[in-house]
């Protein structure tokens, strides 16, 4: 029938579609990415950041969101996280202090999870804050 | 019919579905909206199976012990056969737009008549017989299996179907109910289940050439006794055709405009046009009394028998040498003429390409299959100029124009009528929009429907059309409702008695010919009715 | 209760415990919903859509039934309405475009009022069609989003599809309460507000309620699962995104890993979606592949100027005028109707009217 090719060529269609994902990546490998510590990350705190890491993992835009409404709308600048400790609620001067490194921190995952946290808009790779 | 509910009584305002599921709802067939059963001889006549005397009220059917099997068998040949029958069986979500759209629902408030569920009656044993999803989950996927309450049910909606496509224009797939309809009951006419105002006219139309079974004599003696109400209101003696070898065109008009009013008047129109046109541009055009029907009630039985009965219109063409064939004003004719008949019975090789020997214009949209709509051709000659009409004659006359199901939504011809009527007419008002043109309502009688014992259903089936005719009785004062349908010439005469009494029904043509002024003709003071023309009340006393 | 939708209900219910506890267990049903069960629900899809294509595809067109929903093409000066009354192949891809992008044909929906009187109404209706296009349209932009998580690095399109998508910063920002970061996709949120929509109105709309099938409810069932823990995971549960995407790169690299750490509401969205893909096939949810057959909808209305071919069109039997002649003769002589052959004893009469 006259419709067959059409029809052949709508499988074809299909099948280039919904395979996708597997031809577009073919021959590659995309492991998930390594974070890399800064020594200052490693020796500050015990090693620890402000919350742990699991939490930090999952809800560190979350934070920063919080901290950056109290200080902007409260102008209150002290956290005090579970353990009792005090940082100073700043982006550049407390994260970026020990996570210097934005390009082997921050955005190997943000890139690979393909997130583009408006943080750098303002915070344009880390210039020190001036008090 | 004595027993039919009054028209406050059939009206009801809240079409909620029953409490019970519809799998759990028995189908109770009612008198008023079940058919008749066909006669076996006309089964026979035409070689269909099971033919014996029944009734849908009988207990026992009187059916083949392998009844079970030939609907199977039946459905499996025909999902081969026809993708729409498959595709349409499958794509279904049942999103329920199509509900509301039918005028059988609306007028019945059957939930059986929704167009979703009068699929669904199929769908379910296509899922329990076809499909493996259906097989696994049964009633929760859907199916059920074949018994006899389904086959009642099958055919007590099958037959409450009138192939309007109504619902096909609003569902998102184009699901079209009438495509479900014709596989329905041709799997029912597999087991001799039919009704007798179908089964009966395709006999007739098999053997005599007409639905009436009107023999060939009788067909001439018809047409000589509107010769003689023509020659006495116009005082023009036309004469047609019959047979004639050679002729230019040939002329096919559902054989219903032949015997019964009001649909006559039409035919009078035509013969008065033919003459016309004969005195005037020498137009040669040739009556059939083979090809006598136009209308095709094979369409409503089988594909098969409608491929039987339409030959005859190319063999007949063929036989009489004729440049090509002219058909009359018809819903479900015009159907099989534009989506069927140079499929089944062509390539119509012998015929020319149409072209209008008064105006020159060529018909291009019908080049292959050879035919042309009286009203493309009427509206081509009333543009050129080609007739002389007056429009007073029809001052009466306050129209509005029903479209007919099948040329609104199988052809598109919706313009060609509303041209030629507002040509011969000067009051002219649409129905409100979503009630014409390829949004019209049924005339609740269509597809074999047209019977007195269902009165019930018709009238119910009308509702809408009879609704949106009463909202321009009341608004513009409407009194006429044309059509170019046989079946609307028959069936809306009752409808308009029903629930809109004081709108007469009218073929375009009959109007035509009213404003048509003949040659030779004396001063008219009746229209083809005998009702006397405007300002012409006390011309007699 | 309705039993139908309890059961499609019941159904989701029980496969999100199932999967969301199994999961739970260890690697061993970890493997099976993150890799054995998504690369089996992929291949039916995949097999099973085409076979159901193809399947389409054998059965014949033997008539051009399209549907007409405006004027015809025939003389030159009556405008015809190309589009709904398409004559030409160019004006059926437009017809189907529209009808597959737009939902043109459901727009036209409207509602039935019937009042005393008797008085009958259509109002515009068009909830139903303004939900479908959400609904479609919202899925189709969460499945394209969802290319973040099987491509490496991510499509430009992809990118701007998310930025589109996250246009408004929807955030609630309370000391006890946050919600907004990750930034809100819209198109989730309208997904599971069209997806509740259709539900609404199959148990609400008394008709729509009355023609539902249990395989009606269970994909929106489904469906909401998945839109659900897909809200969940991403704004208030928050998974390890990094390792969901090592999981979903690792099938489309057919190097599978189930990496550490992946909570198990993950598997029970993925297990959801190989569900809704295995399911596909089998289920009214072909009428994607569908709407591209449908015969009143794909082929021009131009049967009268170009002749369909049926494949199968047989001869039949028909009733030729010789043998009508035969029945009639007589009575057509008798009425001085022109036949083809005198009969035997009666003298030829006069029939002027054959040549």
């Amino acid at each position: 029938m006259s419709d067959k090719k059409l029809i052949i060529a709508g499988v074809v269609i299909f099948v280039a579609v919904v395979a996708f994902p597997f031809w577009f990546n073919m021959g590659k490998a995309a492991p998930a990415p390594e974070l890399e510590l800064t020594e200052r990350a490693k020796e500050l705190n015990h090693g620890k950041c402000v919350m742990p890491t699991d939490y930090m993992q999952s809800e560190h835009m979350q934070l920063l969101d919080l901290w950056r409404h109290s200080v902007v709308r409260n102008a209150k600048r002290t956290f005090v996280n579970t353990s009792g400790q005090e940082f100073n609620m700043s982006l550049t001067n407390t994260c970026l202090d020990c996570h210097a490194n934005k390009a082997e921190f921050c955005d190997r995952c943000h890139d690979y999870a393909s997130v583009r946290p408006y943080c750098w808009d303002c915070h344009i790779d880390n210039p020190k804050e001036t008090e | 019919m004595s027993d039919l509910l009054k028209p406050e009584e059939l009206y009801k305002t809240d079409n909620r579905p029953p409490r019970t599921d519809w799998m759990d709802t028995p189908t109770e067939i009612r008198k008023g909206i079940a058919c008749y059963a066909g006669n076996p001889k006309s089964l026979e006549y035409v070689g269909f199976p099971n033919a014996r005397q029944w009734s849908c009220f009988d207990e026992d059917w009187q059916l083949p012990e392998n009844w079970q099997e030939i609907i199977h068998e039946g459905f499996k040949e025909r999902l081969e056969k026809f993708r729409s029958f498959k595709v349409f069986m499958d794509i279904c979500v049942r999103c329920g737009a199509c509900a509301d759209k039918c005028h059988f629902f609306i007028g019945t408030g059957d939930p059986k008549n929704m167009p979703v569920l009068r699929a669904e009656l199929l769908r379910s044993i296509y899922r329990n017989d076809f499909t493996k999803a259906g097989k696994i989950l049964g009633r929760l996927g859907g199916a059920r299996p074949m018994t006899l309450d389904v086959l009642r049910e099958w055919w007590y909606y099958m037959f409450q179907c009138s192939e309007c496509r109504r619902c096909s224009v609003f569902c998102p797939y184009g699901i079209d109910t009438a495509e479900i309809t014709m596989m329905g009951r041709e799997l029912l006419n597999l087991l001799g289940l039919n009704i007798d105002w179908v089964a009966t006219p395709v006999a007739n139309c098999y053997r005599t050439g007409n639905h009436l079974g009107i023999q060939p004599h009788a067909f001439k003696d018809m047409l000589e006794f509107f010769q003689e109400d023509i020659e006495e209101i116009t005082g023009v003696l036309v004469e047609p055709q019959y047979n004639k070898v050679g002729a230019d065109i040939l002329f096919i008009t559902p054989s219903g405009d032949v015997f019964a009013d009001p649909g006559t008047y039409t035919c009078m129109g035509y013969m008065m046009l033919f003459h016309y046109l004969k005195e005037k541009y020498g137009f040669d055009v040739t009556w059939s009394t083979y090809a006598s029907e136009g209308g095709n009630f094979g369409f409503f039985t089988s594909h098969e028998m409608m491929k039987r009965l339409n030959a005859k219109m190319y063999a007949e063409a063929k036989r009489l040498k004729v440049k090509w064939i002219l058909g009359g004003e018809c819903g479900h004719m015009w159907r099989v003429i534009n989506q069927y008949m140079d499929t089944m019975n062509g390539p119509a090789d012998f015929l020319e390409e149409p072209v209008s020997p008064i105006t020159g214009t060529k018909f291009e949209n019908a080049k292959s299959t050879k035919m042309v709509h009286i009203a493309e051709f009427t509206a081509d000659l009333i543009k050129h100029g080609k007739l002389e009409l007056d429009k007073s004659r029809n001052a009466n006359l306050n129209v509005t124009f029903h479209d007919s199901c099948n040329p609104a939504r199988g052809m598109g011809l919706l313009d060609e009528p509303r041209y030629v009527i507002q040509n011969v007419v000067d009051k002219f008002y649409e129905m409100p929009a979503n009630t014409i043109r390829e949004q019209t309502f049924c005339c609740g009688s269509g597809s074999g429907l047209n019977a007195g014992e269902d009165m019930e259903l018709r009238m119910a089936g009308g509702l809408p059309r009879a609704n949106a005719v009463k909202a321009v009785h009341e608004s513009k004062g409407v009194n006429t409702l044309a059509t170019i349908c046989a079946i609307d010439r028959a069936a809306l005469p009752d409808l308009m008695s029903y629930w809109v009494p004081e709108v007469e029904v009218y073929g375009v043509h009959e109007m035509v010919a009213n404003a048509l002024i003949m040659p030779g003709e004396k001063e008219r003071d009746t229209d083809l009715r005998g009702e006397p023309l405007a300002g012409m009340e006390d011309a007699d006393e | 209760m309705n039993v139908k939708y309890m059961y499609s209900l019941l159904a989701v219910i029980v496969l999100f415990l199932v999967s969301y506890v199994l999961a739970g267990t260890g690697t061993a049903f970890k493997v099976l919903f993150g890799i054995i069960l998504p690369y089996a629900a992929l291949l039916t899809f995949i097999i099973g859509f085409i076979s159901r294509i193809m399947n389409w595809g054998r059965s014949a067109v033997p008539f051009r039934i399209t549907t007409t929903c405006g004027q015809q093409k025939s003389l030159p000066w009556i405008k015809p309405n190309a589009i709904d009354n398409p004559f030409s192949k160019g004006a059926v891809v437009v017809r189907m475009f529209l009808e597959i992008v737009l939902f043109r044909s459901l727009f036209r929906n409207t509602r039935l009022k019937m009042k005393v009187g008797p008085k009958i109404y259509y109002q515009l209706e068009i909830f139903l069609w303004a939900g479908a296009l959400a609904f479609h349209y919202a899925f189709l932009t969460v499945l394209l989003r969802h290319l973040r998580f099987f491509t490496e690095p991510v499509p430009l399109p992809v990118r701007l599809l998310e930025t589109v998508d996250s246009f408004f910063r929807l955030e609630v920002l309370y000391d006890v309460s946050q919600f907004g970061l990750p930034g809100v996709y819209i198109s989730g949120l309208v997904l599971l507000a069209a997806v509740i929509y259709l539900f609404l109105r199959r148990i609400l709309i008394p008709n729509v309620k009355y023609i539902s099938l249990a395989a009606d409810f269970f994909p929106l069932f489904l469906i909401f699962g998945i839109a659900f823990t897909g809200i969940l995971m991403r704004y208030v549960a928050k998974i390890d995104v990094i390792a969901a995407k090592e999981l979903t790169m690792g099938l489309v690299t057919f190097h599978p890993t189930i990496p550490e750490g992946l909570a198990s509401i993950f598997y029970v969205h993925v297990f959801f979606v190989s569900i809704l893909l295995a399911y596909f096939p089998f289920s009214k949810l072909m009428h994607l592949g569908g709407i591209f057959f449908s015969p009143t909808r794909n082929m021009p209305a131009d049967t009268r100027a170009t002749r369909h071919i049926n494949p199968w069109n047989y001869p039949v039997h028909v009733h030729t005028y010789e043998e009508y002649e035969d029945e009639f003769r007589e009575k057509m002589i008798d009425a001085g109707l022109p036949v083809v052959k005198q009969p035997v004893e009666a003298p030829p009469e006069e029939t002027e009217e054959k040549e």
